[in-house]
């Protein structure tokens, strides 16, 4: 048989166990004398916490205890800031971190003011009706703008006002650029993120074993290891006395990366303190409060063009909503910032931000996570500035993309990963041409618009491009272990949240080793099994991950060779391996099976050779320089009803260059999902949120996640251009298909309601049937509408 | 309940979700909304699919229930409607996907013997579930080679073109350590 599984669409080993119902999720860990937990939270934005009588709780039957911040004594104490601001020049960060239980003052509405321990959940939401919570309401801070000024309420107290921050970043020099210019466009645009609404609600368990003299915490993490470092200090634990697991999770998209949450800091300390395990699993409703989200930015930005459309020039100040706390520092905007230049030349760029406290739930990455926002505002300039010239969207892009001569591409920018902005490869012009030739562009706007149109239907097309800093550091590590039966184990200590981890990985090690890839057997998420590494976001898990299992495997492939090189008493150049086999090669009797060099390698008394090391095992690590960029683009027709102003998606086109893939199969479907929920983003999720801070559709009634009828057939196409970053050439996937199609909805929607309004220009996302309607007729608010030209 | 009898004491507000997770260990079925938008819990009962989360325990007694633990056989092969979710790769975290292959099965009962089955009538069969994975178009590939592999049927293999089998399926994975 061929061994080759690397990037082959084999089909995933881990699905049997979800599909039988067999895999464990945190809600499933249990234990006979398990205690459940409700938190009673604040039901204002803002306000000044007069009492909270905890006595009526207390007394009912089944409640084992209540504690508020002030019973927590000296363990209360804000959480740590996850991401330090990156190293710009004249940065200002004023860092305010989330509190476990509100003391003195509640910043945003769902924030925990007291926790309830019972015998089951039942009795504990009870409970929560004894509570009195004594509540003086303040004035909140909940529009962005009118957060920024001045004269708004504050946030935070001790602070001069609610900026969080202000960053500046420069390139070129604009305002020359601009001079030269033959033509200026500008814009105000806003673009709201919202809720990652994973299908499994976030949840933690906590059990302290007396006998072992250890604490197991099951957390829906997408960090264990920063978890566990964390639970020790906070605890005054030793880090060995601590394990904590991320089993299978159920979808994490981003906020489950945050850390610590106040449930992550409140329930492992009363397992501790009572003896007894603790669990609490988030509900629907709270988690529209409890788990951080993503929301908007307002942009007021500019680009300056020659006569035949080049880009001479971006400028550009937004404001950026931070929510109550601000834990992950400035990764979103500084992703809104780098993210905004995308595929192209843009010889001069002057972007700074105020990142803005409001009274409203915490913001922290979300699949995207800033990117987003960044695309929306250069796609929707570039489409004023080819509106401008009286050109194409295909056109002005095709004018402006970097060609492969000019990688790697130096931006002059700090990102996020605190490293200088550069792109590692890429073939855009490529993509450009496919997805325009894939969509059909150049006809469907000669023939099938113009006789559609002639119909009466509203039809439009959109072409958008983007790029996305995948697969930064620090590091991650694998450990890869041949078993005296054959097996490979494989740890790693990212955890999973559906990526297919359990398949990738195993392509990667069973490639070198030349076994069946389902004799690869892949844990992630377990501290007692790998305890080094950071968890999984930014696209990262198979870049620094895989290179890790990669790297590993091929030490283990070394030692391998060696060994039976020594037994064969053959050159390792003679050896292969295959099926699950070292033979010499063209000798088909002289092999043994790896698991019987497994066994070898653990030598029986008397065989040791001094200095040698046992097993066919090894760690390694990958740490790479910078992120590697992957990029693409995505088209659409589309088609407006004029009645109910209903967007019918008729034909979904997508080119992406992720570098090398490794399971086609996998990377399909992150795309695909990728693009859904970017749909979802572009046209069926709002948080709404009223002037008083409260949010009005925190249901799954109201919050509108797409479905199987919303989201239609998309048409992927892939490019390979690897990345010379790792050794595997691959790039992440994990967030593309959500980042640019906010811009797309715009661009296309606009096109086909030409006919109605000939100037529209939608400068918002998320749009709705209603909203197209007020765009079209006028009768609503415009304030966040705006772009044009001078 | 799957086949079996199964007896245990249930408040009357406790929800058949929470009694079938927690007091029968039937962990297998999930919950994700707790107001029946998700579909994520839903579990026949008496052939019916329906959300666990809007239904009493109490309501259940007597009644035929079958979760998703109750759809392999015996020897843990897995019934047409899970391998076909495999081989298209129809889930990413499957967490969904209990409630989806639920949903489904009366769905391709009732059209075992029709005719092929277009994408919208397969999308509205799937309309009262929500993925926040995949965006949906795996699990149209997976219901239209369910539909195939139950009806028995050659003629209507559109959707072959995926996933590689390794030979063993057997999960090889590891995530847990309860």
């Amino acid at each position: 048989m061929s061994t080759r599984v690397f990037g082959e669409p084999i089909r995933r080993l881990e699905d049997p166990r979800l599909l039988k119902g067999k895999a464990l999720f945190v809600d499933d860990v249990d234990f006979p004398d398990l205690l459940h937990v409700a938190f009673v939270r604040s039901s204002f934005a803002h306000g000044k916490i007069r009492s909270v009588d905890v006595d009526a709780a207390r007394a009912r039957d089944g409640v084992v205890a209540v504690m508020t911040a002030e019973d927590l004594g000296d363990y209360w104490s804000p959480g740590p800031l996850l991401v330090p601001p990156p190293p710009i020049k004249d940065i200002e960060f004023n860092n305010r971190t989330q509190v476990p239980l509100a003391k003195g003052k509640v910043r945003h509405v769902g924030e925990p003011v007291a926790i309830i321990v019972a015998e089951s959940r039942y009795l504990a939401e009870d409970a929560r009706d004894d509570v009195f919570v004594d509540i003086e309401p303040l004035d909140p801070a909940v529009d962005l703008e009118a957060s920024a000024a001045a004269d708004a309420p504050k946030v935070h107290d001790d602070l001069a006002s609610n900026v969080a921050a202000r960053v500046r970043q420069d390139k070129g020099d604009y305002e020359k650029a601009k001079a030269a210019a033959a033509h200026v466009v500008s814009g105000r645009f806003f673009y709201d993120h919202g809720a990652s609404a994973p299908m499994e609600n976030r949840g933690i368990v906590a059990r302290w074993d007396d006998r072992s003299d250890r604490l197991t915490v099951w957390d829906t993490t997408q960090a264990p290891i920063p978890l566990r470092s964390g639970l020790a200090g906070l605890l005054g634990l030793a880090e060995a006395q601590v394990r904590v697991v991320a089993p299978f999770i159920g979808g994490g998209f981003g906020p489950k990366i945050m850390m610590f949450y106040p449930d992550e800091v409140l329930i492992p300390w009363l397992a501790l303190k009572l003896g007894r395990p603790v669990k609490w699993i988030e509900d629907r409703e709270e988690s529209f409060f409890s788990t951080t989200q993503e929301r908007s930015q307002i942009h007021h930005a500019e680009m300056a063009i020659d006569e035949e459309g080049r880009i001479l020039g971006v400028k550009d100040h937004f404001l950026h909503d931070t929510g109550a706390y601000a834990p992950y520092g400035l990764t979103v905007p500084i992703n809104s910032q780098c993210t905004l230049l995308g595929c192209y030349r843009v010889p001069a760029y002057s972007s700074s931000f105020e990142a803005i406290y409001t009274n409203l739930p915490i913001v922290t990455p979300f699949r995207g996570a800033g990117r987003q926002h960044g695309v929306f505002v250069m796609e929707r300039l570039l489409d004023l500035a080819a509106a401008k010239l009286g050109i194409d969207p295909v056109g002005i892009r095709r004018r402006n993309v970097l060609t492969p001569e000019e990688f790697p591409h130096k931006h002059g920018l700090i990102y996020q990963d605190f490293t200088e902005l550069e792109y590692d490869s890429g073939n855009y012009p490529e993509a450009l041409e496919k997805a325009a030739t894939e969509i059909g562009f150049a006809t469907f706007r000669s023939n099938e618009q113009p006789q559609m149109r002639a119909d009466g239907r509203l039809v439009g097309i959109g072409l958008v491009t983007y790029v996305e800093g995948t697969g930064i550091g620090p590091y991650e590590g694998a450990r890869v272990t041949l078993e005296s039966d054959g097996t490979v184990n494989v740890a790693t200590g990212v955890g999973t949240q559906g990526q297919g981890h359990f398949t990738s990985f195993a392509q990667v090690v069973a490639e070198q080793l030349g076994v069946e890839v389902a004799k690869v057997r892949v844990t992630t998420g377990d501290t007692d099994q790998f305890h080094w590494g950071t968890g999984t976001f930014a696209s990262r898990g198979a870049v620094v991950a895989g290179n890790a299992c990669h790297a590993a495997a091929l030490e283990v492939r070394r030692k391998i060779l060696d060994l039976a090189s020594q037994q064969f008493e053959a050159a390792v150049e003679d050896l292969e391996l295959l099926d699950g086999e070292v033979r010499v090669k063209g000798v088909p009797d002289r092999a043994m099976t790896l698991g019987e060099l497994a066994v070898l390698a653990n030598p029986m008394r008397g065989a040791v050779i001094p200095g040698t090391e046992p097993g066919l095992e090894s760690s390694r690590y990958f740490g790479p320089d910078r992120g590697t960029t992957a990029s693409g683009v995505h088209a659409m027709i589309v088609e407006v009803d004029p009645a109910t102003f209903e967007v019918e998606i008729k034909r979904y086109v997508v080119v992406h260059d992720c570098g090398i893939v490794i399971n086609p199969l996998i990377l399909e479907g992150q795309i695909v999902g990728g693009v859904a929920q970017g749909i979802g983003n572009a046209f069926y999720e709002k948080l709404a949120f009223d002037e008083d801070g409260q949010l009005l559709n925190a249901s799954f009634m109201d919050y509108l996640l797409p479905t199987s009828t919303d989201v239609p057939k998309i048409e992927s196409h892939h490019i390979e251009t690897p990345s010379p970053l790792n050794p595997l050439g691959v790039k992440g996937a994990g967030e593309a298909g959500a980042i640019p199609v906010g811009a797309l909805f715009a661009q296309a929607i606009e096109d086909a309601l030409r006919p109605l309004v000939p100037d529209l220009t939608i400068a918002e996302i998320p749009l709705s049937p209603d909203r197209l309607f007020e765009l079209v007729h006028g009768t609503g608010s415009d304030e966040n509408s705006g772009g044009g030209s001078q | 309940m799957n086949g079996r009898a199964r007896r245990g004491s249930a408040e009357s507000r406790h929800l058949l979700s929470d009694f079938l997770r927690h007091e029968l260990g039937l962990t297998g079925t999930h919950v994700g909304c707790e107001h029946g938008v998700c579909g994520a819990c839903t579990v026949l009962i008496n052939g019916e699919a329906v959300r666990s989360c809007l239904v009493f325990a109490v309501q259940c007694e007597g009644a035929e229930v079958t979760t998703v633990e109750g759809l392999a056989a015996e020897d843990g092969e897995l019934h047409p409607l899970q391998e076909a979710f495999q081989a298209a790769h129809a889930l990413q975290c499957g967490f969904c996907t209990p409630g989806f292959l639920m949903s489904l099965l009366p769905f391709l009962e009732e059209r075992r013997d029709s005719g092929a089955l277009t994408d919208d009538e397969i999308r509205d069969a799937l309309g009262g579930n929500l993925c926040r994975c995949t965006g949906y178009q795996n699990i149209v590939e997976a219901v239209r080679l369910a539909h195939t592999k139950m009806s028995g049927g050659a003629g209507n293999s559109a959707g072959n073109s995926v996933g590689t089998s390794t030979g063993n399926s057997a999960g090889t994975c590891a995530a847990e350590g309860a």
